[in-house]
């Protein structure tokens, strides 16, 4: 037997005879012969331990080691080592969705902690336990507008936020059957506020999706639309990106009734794309309208604060097709992982490294205009540590050339447009290289 | 686990000055953010607490002492699949894994990572006998949305846009009709018949009126009884004749492994549970893996991004037209995916025709033990999992409920219960192949005892659990005046 | 004021042309402890046949289906900060007052003998 299982031939002598049975094959009995797998399966030969480190460390060593520059949703950031201390704990790994409280306090805990650190980064009142990633969370989102409504099925959203939020909005909604409308950009790469409020004032919108930081970097200026939005009864979504709102103006000061995004930016490993973390946070009166499990506290026989799931006859597993939405499994252990570091970082440590951020992306942005091979898309507008350039050389042959360097220079964003983002993790002398090598390119020609 | 709880929460430890991080220093003068405008920026101070290392250190690790887990001890959990989590499995996702690659490099500087998705894929599409796998789903759940996406875009594609039903066993989980409802997709109930397998007739009967509406048959096999559904080419065949395809949830997988496949059956989408099947932990629910296969001629239809072998060998990163669209940013949880590729490496093809039976034959071993003593609705073999409808002797009014609280107070942790719905008393139990025989000896014996003591002290067994350091938490309370952050206390 | 009875379990007590729409004794003890009532806006129109909101206990959820057709003109604000008044009284606190636009409808409702005749039923 494979060292996974542990079943010696007398052991399964002892509970075959238990059941009646010669071989195992009875098991099996009621499977139609023609249904049964013969022969082998074109797999390989089962590997030791050993084996398979070399394995996967032959495949690693087909990766680039990049120094990060690209940001797009998804950072690269210094997360302290208790973190991952913490959430290694079998405790917490190995253990499923708390359903039996008695024995599952750890987890609803924790939930309850993340869910007062979302409220509070946010500024909204409710948080769920948490969302597969911000594309799905803000598909959520959009949804839980239009069951809120009741009647209306059409959201608008702002072309500015990221392409891969719109892609998975478009397909949500083109199955789910909510009528998605794209509102436009300006010439300055921000929502088209003058196109919203039209949508807004014919009084068909359920919601209106709009983003904080959008896909050029900027920080959006939403004053007075939640006034509009509220004045027709739709309601305002928010899609930030958790981090940013240590130091950002909050959906809840925005007087936003939905917020939701990406928290993968708290301190979560960049691991090719996951697991990340998705967030979403509403207002008081949306509460049972919010998709997934949600943990509160109550008291025990003896008097003692405890935590529970609460809530739920909003889901799935009771409420079936009138469920809020279909999710069960969530992110739950990246939600563990963002508390604790929430928890390390505290208030100041999410400020420095949003001031971090801000400064780095104010020397390189400078740098590299200085190489005369790159100038700011939008000169003018503000942001927080992303930003968009133009490039002389195409962005391709440029992301190709840096990364033969060890730099990432970005994600492209059109032929000759770049992305470009900074954390506490890139040095000064990263920089500087960088811009180095951008400037090197008319003598490649 | 923890006799006494640990119920700080973390604000309470908080104290003013203290901090657990250092950032790198890059050299770079750190300003201010004056130069972004102040109304663009957060007037409400955060009140995160203000901790130290060793005191936050502490404070989680106490926590997990409250918490049940595999490492812990048993958990029979019905349609869960608590298997073992291999310890390779993590190192190899945290020390043997790109973690800091970026999800945003050009497929050519990551195709290592994208070898080990197209790896792993591949050897599904083996053990499920599948065409192609899209690894992207985060979830169960995500993936039944994505299989039923993948249906309608192969029924509008071939201009057949009028199938909005889907049927789905009165036995099943809420989940697949919430995904139903989530993909735009109405619901249609088909019955049971007693011994919980899909009533053939009566499906019969919903084929000939709804023929041209079906777009698919969503069913787990084995049900939820974990009894195999015999009839199933029958079954496939009826809804394939009336235009619908048949959807496999992956939930019963598990003793199919290394037996039987799913596409030999007829199904034509499926998903998989790489944190029930695949030894993936569940992480207190989530993050999860919910890779959804397709027979061949629906590849096209797989969510974007799609990552493709090349003829000379290398990997790259697609959005064909033909996708139903992108249900995520990336191509999903990368590193969940890799555990189940470790998993996959040791089992081998060999191990891998070790799973199905010996997830199976302890299920039967359990139902045949405690026969006598618990009531057993449906009396066939079982597959990984069977189903008690509560105790035999019900007449001290002692119920299911009270049974898996009793357990939690000897160390395990408790069956499913009350689903699924088709018995009152439903006690839902599935062992996995990775519990010695002397645990599961050790089960038996115990729920024997809680048998005794529901005909000898009634008493004791409705006021379970006795020792465990929550007991009976208020649900009302909690629902009727919700506090659910620090800041509502 | 005469009250009619439906199959899924509501009311609707009859005056005039307004109805007074609410959960039956039977149905709030079967559902348990009222947590939350879901309600309509006024306004709002409500259909024969068709759910109008849903009453949710801790562990279960039962969907309110309108036994008759109207527009919602009051929903019984007391329900919002106190559902357990259904546990209480069901009959007393109804959820919606509707004005009905088709009287006829109450021909398909059952009576209360007919209605008790139906629980005794279930209850078997």
């Amino acid at each position: 037997m494979h060292r996974y299982i542990p079943h010696t031939p007398e052991d399964i002598a002892a509970m075959l005879e238990r059941c009646g049975m010669q071989t195992t094959a009875e098991l099996y009995s009621d499977v139609p012969e023609s249904l049964l797998h013969k022969g082998e399966y074109d797999l390989p030969g089962g590997m030791s331990e050993t084996e398979i480190r070399r394995f996967f460390d032959a495949l690693n060593e087909r990766n680039a080691k990049l120094t990060c520059f690209a940001g797009g949703g998804f950072y690269h950031h210094y997360s302290p080592a208790a973190v991952n201390a913490v959430v290694s704990r079998s405790e917490f790994l190995t253990a499923y969705t708390p359903y039996q409280p008695e024995i599952s306090q750890g987890t609803l805990q924790y939930i309850f902690e993340y869910q007062s650190m979302m409220s509070d980064l946010t500024g909204l009142p409710v948080s769920n336990a948490s969302m597969y990633d911000g594309t799905t969370a803000t598909a959520e989102a959009m949804i839980m507008s239009t069951a809120a409504s009741r009647k209306r099925s059409r959201v608008a959203v702002s072309r500015s936020v990221r392409e891969a939020t719109l892609r998975v909005l478009h397909t949500y909604a083109r199955y789910h059957g909510v009528d998605l409308v794209e509102v436009a950009e300006t010439e300055d790469g921000v929502t088209d506020r003058f196109a919203l409020s039209l949508l807004i004032s014919s009084g068909e919108l359920a919601g209106v999706i709009v983003p904080s930081v959008n896909r050029h970097g900027i920080i959006e200026d939403f004053t007075g639309l939640a006034d509009e939005c509220h004045a027709k009864k739709t309601l305002l979504i928010v899609n930030a990106d958790a981090s940013s709102l240590a130091v950002l103006r909050t959906p809840g000061e925005w007087g936003a009734d939905i917020a939701c995004g990406d928290a993968q930016s708290l301190g979560l490993p960049l691991n090719y794309g996951g697991p990340y973390l998705g967030y979403i946070c509403a207002s008081k009166a949306l509460m049972r309208k919010m998709p997934g499990r949600i943990v509160g506290a109550t008291t025990d026989d003896s008097g003692q604060r405890v935590f529970v799931l609460t809530l739920q006859a909003r889901e799935q597993h009771i409420r079936r097709d009138k469920a809020t939405s279909n999710i069960c499994s969530n992110q739950g252990l990246m939600a563990l992982y963002v508390t604790v570091y929430m928890s390390l970082m505290g208030a100041n440590g999410l400020r420095e490294v949003a001031c971090a951020g801000h400064s780095g992306a104010a020397y390189l942005s400078s740098a590299l205009e200085r190489t005369g091979k790159m100038k700011r898309r939008y000169p003018a507008s503000p942001v927080l540590n992303e930003f968009e350039m133009i490039t002389e050389e195409p962005a391709a042959e440029l992301i190709a050339r840096c990364a033969s360097e060890g730099i990432l220079a970005g994600i492209a964003t059109g032929e000759h447009s770049i992305l470009i983002a900074v954390t506490e993790m890139q040095t000064k002398a990263d920089m500087d290289r960088y811009a180095e090598v951008v400037a090197q390119y008319s003598s490649n020609n | 686990m923890n006799r006494q709880l640990y119920n700080k929460l973390i604000f309470e430890l908080s104290h003013k000055g203290r901090k657990g991080y250092e950032l790198p220093k890059s050299g770079v003068e750190s300003a201010d953010l004056n130069d972004i405008p102040s109304s663009l920026l957060r007037k409400e101070p955060l009140h995160l607490p203000e901790v130290d290392e060793p005191t936050v250190v502490r404070h989680y690790t106490n926590m997990s002492t409250n918490n049940f887990g595999v490492d812990t001890g048993f958990y029979p959990l019905g349609s869960c699949t608590m298997k073992y989590n291999p310890k390779i499995n993590d190192e190899i996702a945290t020390a043997h894994a790109p973690a800091d690659l970026h999800p945003s490099v050009p497929a050519s500087m990551a195709q290592g990572a994208l070898e080990a998705y197209w790896t792993l894929q591949k050897q599904l599409c083996e053990i499920a006998g599948m065409a192609e796998f899209t690894l992207n789903p985060f979830a169960g759940a995500h993936g039944e949305l994505t299989g039923l996406m993948v249906i309608r875009a192969a029924h509008d594609a071939a201009g057949d846009t009028e199938r909005d039903i889907v049927i789905v066993p009165d036995s099943a989980h809420g989940t697949n009709p919430a995904s139903a409802a989530v993909a735009g997709l109405k619901v249609v109930e088909v019955k049971s018949m007693p011994d919980g397998t899909v009533d053939v007739e009566a499906l019969s009967e919903l084929v000939d009126k709804h023929g041209p509406k079906i777009a698919a048959m969503m069913m787990t096999n084995p049900n939820t009884l974990g009894i195999f559904e015999s009839r199933i080419p029958e079954i496939a065949e009826m809804v394939h004749g009336a235009g619908g395809l048949m959807y496999y949830d992956g939930a019963n997988l598990n003793p199919l492994v290394g037996v039987a496949r799913p596409g030999d059956m007829g199904f034509d989408v499926m998903h998989i549970n790489l944190h029930k099947t695949f030894s993936t932990p569940h992480g207190g629910g989530g993050p999860g893996s919910g890779p959804v296969g397709v027979r061949a001629g629906l590849e096209k239809f797989l969510p974007s991004p799609r990552v493709v072998r090349r003829d000379n060998g290398t990997y790259n990163i697609e959005s064909p037209e033909t996708a139903l669209g992108s249900i995520s940013a990336t191509l999903g949880n990368y590193a969940v995916q890799l555990r189940a590729l470790s998993y996959i490496l040791s089992l081998g093809r060999e191990g891998v025709k070790e799973v199905g039976p010996m997830a199976t034959l302890p299920a039967n071993y359990i139902k045949e033990s405690l026969r006598d003593v618990y009531e057993l609705p449906v009396d066939r073999v079982c597959k990984h999992e069977f189903v008690f409808d509560g105790l035999k002797d019900k007449s001290t009014g002692c119920t299911t409920l009270n049974v898996a609280k009793r357990l939690l107070d000897f160390g395990f942790h408790a069956p499913t219960i009350y689903f699924p719905l088709l018995f009152h008393e439903s006690l839902m139990i599935e062992p996995t192949e990775t519990e010695s025989l002397e645990t599961i000896d050790e089960f038996v014996k115990v729920m024997r005892e809680i048998a005794r003591e529901a005909a000898e002290e009634p008493d004791l067994l409705k006021n379970a659990p006795l020792v465990t350091p929550v007991r009976h938490p208020d649900d009302t309370k909690a629902a009727l005046d919700p506090k659910i952050t620090y800041f509502e206390l | 004021m005469k009250t009619y009875y439906s199959p899924t379990h509501e009311y609707v007590r009859v005056d005039g042309n307004i109805g007074y729409i609410g959960i039956t004794d039977y149905a709030q003890n079967a559902l348990g402890n009222v947590v939350y009532v879901d309600m309509p806006e006024t306004g709002d129109d409500v259909t024969a046949g068709e759910d109008f909101g849903a009453v949710e206990s801790v562990k279960a959820a039962s969907d309110l289906i309108s036994p008759v057709s109207g527009a919602v003109v009051e929903v019984n604000e007391h329900l919002i900060d106190n559902p357990r008044l259904i546990n209480e009284n069901a009959v007393e606190n109804w959820i919606i007052k509707v004005e009905m636009t088709d009287l006829s409808e109450l021909d398909d409702l059952m009576d209360e003998d007919a209605y008790n005749k139906l629980v005794a039923s279930e209850k078997h």
